[in-house]
């Protein structure tokens, strides 16, 4: 089942055609990946979907009924890419405000907070200010005060951005978490590496448009070269054949391109015809990073402002 | 029959979805009302300013009114020299203000060392009648009024005494005719009923509390517009507004501080009265004594001081003439009303801006410009409290919360009050909606401030 269905979702501003006809499907309980160069139209979306705005024309089926913003942003947990804290505040009474927003009773938050703190190794943190925390703390709480009343769908904008690695590990521990326990989770960025590694499904978005929408492996298998690499010790003499190309040599190891109508079964007899050993033979799938690069480029590095009828 | 009861069902599963809906709606707003209120109560300058205000406030007044009946410095102790004869026994001297001493050994050269203020030499110019006094400082236009009417009073004096009235008689009239008549000024109203009116204490009342609204609608409106201002610049406006409406959180915080706006008011006023009545305790009984002392050590005083006690006993009795229950009322009206109406269009400039509090400045000065207009208007024509521009100006919602106070305690028809606070009503409806929309788009704004063609645009398109 969906959890959330984005039909022909528009936004223009004055300037700017932020989205442009975006429609696509997620599944529940999956990570999803919403990808894009900067000024791509992400925030914008994620804003239509988290209630922010209103899309121009299109509708959104949130849980398989039309997204109601006034009630539904209760299940929805949103932590944008600028965010911040009430500086003044004490830890524990802003965590309690936040929460208590999102419609839990005031034990109900109190119970979960201290649950997520002792999670967390918070427990100290109550009555300090938010101004004394560093940067890595403050979004550590910032994810906490995300995901506290147990939404069923949770957007992540930019999560890992100014974690060091032990924190970044212990919030990504976390988001495999909640993705098992049956919570959606949407995950924006530009690092491709963290999505390659956590995402089931993505969609890129470039000038307002997806252009991209599937799980990673059917993506990285659309877009793979048939590039194979090769542990064998060779030498040029070995080569001469119609079945591959060779992109790199060296001694032990060689980077070749399968030629159409030939399979790597081709590749290995070829080999072992002429008794040379093998000691290891894989595809190399272009990774997420070159996909996006290679699909945005091109583009200009920054959206132009374009006319708006 | 069956068709009847879904519908029944229906519209009952409506109203409860309605229900639901508007109580989670003034829920949100009750929690951000409270964190405003909270927070900000609990705030060490809220505090401070609480109790400080009163303090520094009764100290003045006491200390300046103490200081005004027990210092010295005003009295002016005053050699007369070349007596004719006719203004020893009549003219008056008095321990508080002007002590004439008649002698014969100070000039204008020795006055100072002698101990006196000033020498008055009263040898007679004949042709113009006028006499010299030798003094250091400026006797100032008060005190040269005051010497050249004494003068006046004395050589009345000495003429009537010339004429055969004997000098107790003399006496006796003029301690009688000092205040003997005094004018009260009753206004017809409509309903026929006359009233009294004192203009001084229902200019000083209107201007008191004109001013006072002026001061609170500047302090709590820019209240609203830095609290604003904190959550964007704190990036914490998009994940609030994640959770909540826009219009819910600018109203909360509004609401939060009017809030905190009336506590402060209602702890300045009580404290004021209790610090008040502690000082009145102690203070007078010291200032009493010593006014009686000098009573006794000058005899032939004035007895200013049954005359001052009078003076304050017409004060009281105006004070109390004025329909203390409208004024609060009107008051608490107005400055609720004057703040909803301007604090909206503060959350709206503070939405725009980024950190930079020079845009601030600029941006703000379109709405400073008629508080301060109105606070022009109020003071320089409060004498005239029915004048045109008055009236005008206590119906337009951006002046009349100002403008209407001043004029209140003058009396105002009944129909210009419920005008007026109609209007502003709406006035304020109307700035909440508009600034509710600016300020939507702006807290979401970063970068770039936004101009006002900008701000116009979002205010007036459709949503």
């Amino acid at each position: 089942m969906n959890i959330l269905e984005l039909h022909n979702l528009k936004k223009y501003f004055a300037t700017q055609k932020a989205v442009d006809d975006i429609s696509f499907n997620i599944a529940e309980g999956s990570i999803f990946g919403l990808l894009g160069p900067n000024g791509a139209g992400k925030t914008t979306l994620l804003r239509m979907i988290t209630g922010i705005f209103y899309p121009d024309s299109g509708h959104i089926i949130f849980n398989g009924k039309k997204y109601d913003p006034v009630n539904d942003v209760s299940y929805i947990g949103y932590m944008p890419e600028e965010r911040g804290l009430y500086k003044k505040m004490k830890i524990g009474e802003q965590a309690l405000y936040l929460a208590q927003l999102k419609g839990l009773s005031k034990s109900d938050a109190t119970q979960k907070i201290k649950e997520w703190f002792v999670k967390f190794e918070m427990q100290s943190w109550w009555n300090k200010k938010v101004e004394d925390l560093s940067k890595g703390m403050s979004q550590k709480l910032q994810f906490v005060t995300t995901v506290l009343h147990e939404p069923k769908l949770i957007i992540l904008d930019e999560p890992f951005s100014g974690l060091d690695p032990v924190n970044a590990n212990l919030i990504k521990d976390e988001i495999f978490n909640l993705a098992k326990k049956g919570s959606t989770i949407i995950f924006s960025t530009h690092r491709m590496e963290q999505v390659e590694e956590i995402c089931d499904h993505i969609v890129l978005v470039n000038k307002g448009e997806k252009i991209l929408d599937g799980t990673v492996s059917d993506i990285k298998n659309s877009f793979k070269e048939n590039i194979y690499q090769l542990g064998a010790a060779t030498r040029p003499e070995n080569l001469m054949t119609y079945i591959f190309e060779v992109i790199k040599h060296h001694p032990n190891k060689l980077l070749i391109k399968l030629q159409h109508d030939h399979t790597p079964n081709d590749v290995l007899k070829f080999f072992i015809n002429q008794d040379i050993a093998i000691h290891s033979f894989n595809e190399v799938l272009p990774s997420l990073n070159d996909i996006f690069i290679k699909l945005v480029e091109g583009t200009p590095g920054a959206r132009q402002f374009q006319k708006v009828n | 029959m069956p068709g009847n009861f879904k519908r029944s069902i229906n519209t009952d599963i409506h109203h409860s979805i309605n229900r639901k809906k508007s109580s989670i709606f003034m829920n949100k707003i009750w929690l951000i009302f409270k964190r405003e209120y909270i927070t900000r109560v609990r705030n060490k300058t809220f505090l401070l300013s609480t109790f400080l205000l009163p303090i520094v406030m009764i100290l003045f007044f006491f200390g300046s009114a103490y200081f005004a009946m027990s210092s010295k410095d005003s009295l002016k102790k005053i050699a007369v020299v070349n007596d004719p004869g006719m203004f020893k026994p009549n003219l008056k001297s008095d321990s508080t203000r002007m002590l004439f001493e008649f002698t014969s050994n100070v000039d204008s050269s020795n006055f100072d060392s002698k101990g006196y203020d000033a020498v008055l030499d009263l040898k007679n110019d004949s042709v113009k009648k006028t006499f010299t006094i030798h003094s250091k400082k400026q006797l100032g236009l008060d005190g040269k009024q005051i010497i050249e009417n004494r003068l006046d009073r004395a050589f009345e004096k000495n003429q009537l005494q010339k004429k055969g009235i004997q000098k107790e008689i003399l006496d006796s009239i003029s301690k009688e005719s000092m205040g003997a008549y005094t004018i009260e000024n009753r206004l017809t109203t409509e309903t026929g009923k006359s009233e009294e009116v004192n203009a001084a204490v229902n200019y000083g009342v209107g201007f008191g509390s004109g001013i006072l609204i002026y001061i609170t609608m500047f302090i709590f409106g820019a209240m609203v517009m830095r609290g604003v201002m904190e959550e964007k610049t704190n990036r914490i406006a998009e994940v609030m507004v994640s959770s909540v409406k826009p219009f819910q959180l600018m109203m909360g915080k509004i609401i939060g501080i009017a809030a905190v706006g009336l506590t402060q008011l209602f702890l300045w006023v009580v404290l004021i009265m209790i610090l008040s009545s502690v000082a009145a305790a102690f203070l007078p009984a010291e200032m009493i004594q010593q006014a009686g002392e000098a009573n006794k050590n000058m005899p032939g005083g004035m007895g200013g001081n049954t005359e001052m006690a009078m003076k304050i006993m017409e004060f009281q009795k105006d004070i109390s003439s004025i329909n203390w229950t409208l004024i609060i009322s009107c008051f608490i009206f107005y400055f609720l009303g004057g703040y909803l109406f301007y604090a909206s269009l503060f959350a709206a400039i503070g939405s725009v801006i980024n950190e930079d509090p020079q845009e601030a400045q600029s941006l703000m000065l379109p709405i400073t410009m008629p508080i301060i207009f109105a606070f022009i208007i109020m003071s320089s024509n409060l004498n005239t409290p029915d004048s045109k521009i008055m009236v005008w100006a206590s119906m337009i919602p951006f002046t009349s919360p100002i403008v209407m106070m001043g004029r209140i305690p003058s009396g105002v028809p009944a129909w210009q009050l419920v005008v007026s606070m109609a209007l502003l009503i709406a006035g304020f409806i109307f700035t909440t909606w508009l600034a509710g929309k600016i300020y939507r788009t702006g807290i979401l704004m970063y970068g770039k401030k936004a101009s006002w063609k900008e701000m116009f645009k979002w205010a007036f398109r459709k949503s």
